[in-house]
């Protein structure tokens, strides 16, 4: 997940936009899946429209504060950016057509809580315990800020409360502020990961992936009416200028239980270097980011903080058996690299931050949620998202583990394994606690800045 | 609402049967299977998942062909041949055990029967195999089939769909060694050939 916080240049960031063919519509195009702003805060509103004219009244008047990926990429002095998405209701909601929604993919149509069975998500972590009415068909949409720092952002939340005050029949269901957490200075989440270390670069905006991270990956794969890594791209719903550099986002907010996760780390390393080697086998880095693969026996920060060499490794070769990095760990379920079929028409952009308050070290669990809300962006929710939920995070027998399922991320009752390769024994833990909870989620579609004007125009007459 | 909905939770059947418990690979398994092809319904990325039998996941799918397309058919099978000829690890990613590919007729009609046996959940099977098709360039067979969607290649979702409403659950599997992958299978003659060797060089 990518953390809000840290603002040193990545590699694999926007840089130029090129001219390679075909010329993405950078004026177009939400800012949101394209660039990294360097936001240490963010906000999060979930609205719903009581009327289909209130909800377009609204839209009207924040278009032009939305930001696209040419003026995100070009102005360096702004200090926020404002990304606005729907969901299916929603966009029946401003009145768009049940023809016109009829063209858009099932699984988004549905929505993430009809399909919370299809990805996993279940028990504790089952829609009917979702905050902030996420589960609701009245989730009609929301509004991304994020904000350089925190006085940036409640001046942004006052602005749009008094905006919205304004709007009759558009109410704020709930919100969720985000800040990043110490230290600073690079980007991790509450258990200590370091974090952003794999992303895809999409072509043709000039970014260069980093060693290790494969080629860049056709824009179609994120924005609709695009060549994709198949072809000439899958049929756009309709209209076209709805659709057309538009995106789907998969939102969740995923709560960390950290005194669980160091409760299991005490429990299962006697000194602080076997909970290390624990904490990293889960993952399948370091928590410095240094990859397993790389430095199997001992961490290595300056390694986990090198983008030419933390990202280059495979596992089908370098570490077959995962004496490494472990077959059922985070990272090689998330990114199978080589060990998986198709990992271009899989790829993922994850965008979002962490939320709550740190958890000192020592401290015992305070009962505060705290966590990761983070959006995974996509052409294809269904091929992309929904298949790293389906066969990635919760298959039991992925990579034939047999019971076992994503030590992080994944779906966890205290019923599942997790085997750890080891000469000569492999080490098996059994039962492993949930370390997270899926706490609320969504489907938006994420229009281009013309897609905007659209939905903002449907009432209009002639 | 705008929002449609899935299946609901619920079994054609009026009493839910119970899922055999999974038995050791020593002892050779039979489960009867209910007639929607499941225990009980959980849906998949594209619909209900077929469980897991003694004879591991697999589908048949049968579909009546477009007149005069039989020998296109037929010689799809030497294409099939020749491609694994050339390059055997071309279908590694399904996760195969076997494929039976059968034509027949009823009445004047003639159909297709694609019968696999694999070790992947159903819909990641179809998606990657439509992957496959496209990536080495070749026209699937189901392009011979009778209402097969001809946007297949930018249109995975009515590929799926169209084997879904295609396929015939069974209603009886079995299996010598149950629920052994075919990469366990693998490994097992591996090992074997490994120790024969070693036994070889201890002589």
């Amino acid at each position: 997940m990518s953390i809000l916080q840290g603002s040193q240049r990545i590699p694999g960031v926007l840089v130029e936009p090129t001219e390679e063919p075909p010329t993405l519509d950078f004026d177009d195009i939400q800012h949101f899946l394209m660039s990294r702003p360097p936001a240490r805060a963010a906000r999060y509103e979930f609205l719903t429209f009581r009327s289909a004219a209130g909800g377009r009244a609204w839209l009207t008047g924040l278009i032009d504060k939305v930001g696209t990926a040419m003026a995100v990429g070009a102005n360096v002095a702004d200090a926020r950016w404002v990304t606005v998405g729907f969901t299916s209701n929603g966009l029946h909601a401003l009145g768009l057509s049940e023809g016109s929604l009829a063209t858009f993919p099932d699984e988004f149509r549905q929505g993430m809580a009809a399909r919370a069975d299809v990805l996993g998500i279940t028990g504790t972590n089952h829609p009917d315990h979702w905050r902030g009415g996420l589960a609701s068909p009245n989730l009609h949409a929301i509004v991304i800020l994020f904000a350089r720092d925190v006085t940036e952002r409640e001046r942004c939340q006052r602005e749009h409360e008094r905006y919205l005050k304004e709007c009759e029949g558009v109410e704020l269901l709930s919100a969720l502020d985000l800040e990043g957490i110490p230290p600073f200075d690079y980007a991790h989440e509450h258990f200590g990961y370091r974090d952003r270390l794999s992303q895809p670069v999409i072509a043709g905006t000039g970014a260069e992936p980093t060693p290790g991270s494969g080629p860049a990956i056709k824009a179609g794969e994120f924005f609709l009416g695009y060549p994709d890594e198949d072809g000439p791209g899958a049929r756009l719903p309709q209209p076209e200028t709805l659709s057309r550099n538009g995106s789907y986002v998969a939102y969740l907010r995923m709560e960390e239980h950290v005194g669980a996760f160091r409760d299991f780390l005490r429990q299962h390393g006697e000194t602080p270097e076997q909970q290390e080697w624990i904490a990293a086998k889960l993952m399948g880095r370091w928590r410095s980011g240094a990859p397993l693969v790389l430095t199997p026996d001992k961490d290595d920060p300056s390694l986990g903080a090198d983008y030419s060499r933390n990202n280059d490794f495979n596992f089908k070769t370098m570490d077959p058996h995962g004496y490494g990095c472990p077959l059922g760990s985070h990272i090689r379920r998330m990114n199978p690299r080589d060990t998986a079929a198709n990992m271009n028409r899989r790829k993922m952009i994850r965008r979002g931050g962490t939320y709550g308050p740190p958890l000192p070290e020592g401290a015992p669990e305070d009962g505060i949620e705290r966590g990761i809300a983070a959006f995974v962006g996509c052409a294809s929710l269904v091929r992309q998202f929904e298949f790293a939920m389906n066969v990635w995070a919760n298959d039991p027998n992925f990579h034939e583990l047999g019971n076992e399922r994503d030590p992080i991320f994944g779906t966890q009752d205290g019923t599942f394994d997790m085997t750890i390769p080891k000469r000569p024994i492999r080490k098996k833990i059994k039962g492993l606690p949930a370390f997270t909870t899926i706490r609320g989620g969504a489907y938006f579609f994420l229009p281009g800045i013309k897609a905007l004007r659209y939905l903002a125009d449907l009432g209009k007459v002639g | 609402m705008a929002t449609s909905t899935l299946p609901e939770s619920k079994s054609s059947q009026s009493q839910p049967v119970e899922a055999p418990s999974k038995a050791d690979w020593t002892q050779p398994s039979a489960m009867a299977i209910p007639k929607d092809g499941y225990f009980k319904l959980e849906n998949g990325r594209y619909g209900p998942i077929y469980p897991r039998t003694p004879a591991c996941y697999g589908f048949t799918i049968i579909a009546k062909i477009k007149p005069g397309r039989e020998e296109a058919i037929r010689a799809y099978g030497k294409t099939i041949e020749n491609a694994i000829g050339d390059l055997p690890d071309a279908l590694e990613t399904l996760k195969l055990h076997y494929l039976r590919w059968v034509l027949f007729d009823i009445g004047k009609d003639t159909y297709f029967m694609y019968q696999g046996i694999f070790d992947t959940d159903f819909d990641k099977y179809t998606e990657d195999a439509v992957a496959l098709f496209k990536k080495v360039g070749v026209n699937t067979v189901f392009e011979n089939l009778e209402g097969f969607p001809e946007d297949w290649k930018t249109n995975v979702p009515a590929f799926v769909k169209f084997v879904r409403e295609h396929q015939c659950p069974s209603f009886l599997e079995y299996g010598e060694y149950p629920y052994v992958t075919a990469d366990e299978i693998k490994k097992a003659l591996k090992l074997k050939a490994k120790f024969s060797e070693m036994l070889d060089l201890m002589q």
